[in-house]
């Protein structure tokens, strides 16, 4: 009987991720623009008042060290010798089960201190977008 | 695209999952003669997978109970309880179960799966935050995608994942994100039978202002001086706001509760659809319920050979080297080192005529492969003795345990 338990509950885990009912009021990014909208959340910041500044810079970080980050856990899953970019579409280019997804990220949200909504995951395709939402979320504080 | 296209990845590990000529998933009781023994394939077989921890799916008491109240009231409600009316029995047993936690409130469902879909997706809405352990059973999850409340999972047992992810959400009176945060936990974890830490969860909880809801299907009956669970066990049954539970495991029929002091629990009647929109239990089930549960309190004896029979299989299993779950629980699982291994491995334990369940990638934490035992207090120690040999022996066929020491006998 648990066995079929099992079997739901991988399957509801994975419906989930596909197929999110809700939308969260976080911004997504657009896939393929990541260092464009890296620009535009700076200028945004700049623009902002002295101690929303602060702040952003108090828990800023770099680009290149979410995507390193990011990589080091899909690597284990790469499929042939096509490396990890930023277009890398994480379920579909990698041998990466939708589980083993939402595992990474919460290894991620714990390495940047950030919570990632489960239902922006289920938006998430590819490694650009996944540090742009993590670059998103540690600006916001 | 054809409508089940998108199964195309399911399918196939479906397919090989039945590649040794039984399907793990669809798999037939011939006939079920007790709760540790059924026909399976025509061959009687020892059932350790049915979650049947107490044993009482054959209990006389518990089967009379429903027989009488069939003839006395027929055989189903035919309507929900708010179109259709409760009838008295209902009332009755949700009294009785909030008597045995001695909470205030008690709302039973006709099965455990519409209690966590029902009462989790509606204490948590828009604007409030659900933190739910990233092992949750599937009726969990589907809460989760029926609710507007922002989710977040946290490591699984790990206070400290769920202590940052709160600490994240900053402070709920004063911050940017005041909505309530309601935390998902279960008493013991279905697929390995670990128990969660609960006292630190709760010290966390209430650190941040959390309330608590923990689901105690697979420990209702086996922890707690009283069998209450976990929430018992741990000394923090005050801690707990919601307390969800199955009739389906240890009380041997199906449904679910859930117990709750809030003095305003009683408008989840009108809110919960998963309660609102089906059936009521049928007369039969809610008395052997009734009958279940006094029996859960006045055998303790029962939980004591439940935990005889756990420590017999679990330290059994292990002597011989299985690797196992992190500790003794009503479910012990055995891990094995890939998928084929263990539906191999579950296909000649069925040939042997033992029941376990498989549990296989995708389907299980961190992609283990598993045989998940369900231990029952009504196993003898003879038939948990003779499972082990049986393992033993196929573990030592199959390459997952090394092969026996030979003794080195000396002549006189």
């Amino acid at each position: 009987m648990d066995g079929s338990r099992a079997c739901e509950t991988l399957r509801n885990k994975l419906l989930f991720h596909k197929e999110s009912l809700f939308l969260s009021d976080i911004p997504r990014p657009t896939p393929g623009t990541g260092e464009m909208l890296l620009r535009t959340a700076h200028q945004l910041t700049v623009e902002n008042d002295g101690i929303a500044d602060t702040a952003t810079l108090a828990r800023g970080i770099l680009r290149a060290d979410v995507i390193r980050e990011i990589c080091l856990h899909l690597e284990p899953y790469q499929a042939d010798e096509k490396p990890i970019t930023g277009e890398t579409v994480i379920a579909k280019d990698l041998t990466i089960d939708s589980l083993a997804i939402m595992d990474m990220v919460m290894e991620l949200e714990d390495r940047f201190d950030v919570s990632i909504p489960m239902s922006v995951i289920a938006e998430i395709h590819t490694v650009d977008q996944l540090a742009d939402t993590i670059q998103d979320l540690r600006a916001r504080g | 695209m054809g409508l089940f296209d998108r199964h195309a990845g399911l399918l196939e590990a479906y397919r090989d999952v039945r590649t040794t000529g039984i399907d793990p998933f669809q798999i037939r009781m011939g006939r079920v003669l007790s709760p540790t023994q059924a026909i399976i394939n025509g061959k009687p077989t020892l059932l350790v997978g049915t979650n049947n921890y107490f044993g009482l799916t054959f209990d006389p008491s518990c089967m009379e109970a429903a027989i009488e109240a069939i003839r006395a009231e027929g055989t189903g409600t035919t309507g929900s309880r708010i179109a259709n009316g409760s009838y008295t029995e209902h009332v009755a047993l949700e009294q009785e179960i909030a008597q045995f936690y001695g909470k205030k409130h008690c709302m039973v469902f006709t099965t455990g799966y519409q209690a966590n879909l029902g009462v989790i997706s509606t204490l948590a809405d828009q604007g409030d935050f659900l933190l739910i352990d990233a092992d949750s059973h599937a009726s969990i999850y589907d809460a989760c995608k029926m609710t507007r409340a922002e989710v977040v999972r946290f490591k699984h047992n790990d206070p400290s994942s769920l202590e940052a992810r709160l600490r994240r959400l900053g402070d709920k009176q004063g911050g940017d994100k005041p909505g309530n945060r309601v935390v998902v936990l279960e008493g013991i974890y279905s697929m390995l039978g670990d128990s969660a830490p609960l006292k630190e969860f709760v010290e966390v909880c209430k650190k941040y202002g959390a309330y608590v809801l923990i689901d105690e299907a697979h420990s209702l009956g086996a922890l707690g001086a009283n069998g209450r669970g976990l929430c018992e066990e741990a000394g923090v049954l005050d801690d707990c706001h919601f307390i969800v539970g199955t009739f389906s495991k240890t009380l041997g029929a199906i449904g679910g509760y859930c117990v709750s002091d809030d003095p305003d629990f009683d408008i989840l009647r009108v809110t919960v659809r998963a309660y609102m929109f089906t059936a009521s239990p049928p007369p039969s089930i809610v008395a052997s319920v009734r009958q279940a549960l006094r029996i859960v309190k006045a055998r303790p004896e029962l939980r004591k050979q439940l935990w005889d029979n756990v420590a017999t299989l679990y330290d059994g299993l292990a002597r011989q080297g299985f690797k196992l779950g992190p500790e003794h629980g009503p479910v012990v699982g055995v891990h094995l080192p890939d998928r084929e291994t263990a539906i191999g491995f579950w296909r000649a334990m069925l040939d042997a005529g033992i029941y376990v369940n498989v549990a296989v990638p995708p389907a299980t934490p961190n992609g283990v492969s598993l045989l998940r035992c369900s231990l029952c207090a009504v196993h003898t120690s003879e038939q948990l003795e003779h499972m082990v040999e049986v393992m033993t022996g196929i573990g030592r066929q199959m390459g997952v345990l090394p092969p026996p020491k030979l003794r080195a006998v000396s002549g006189r």
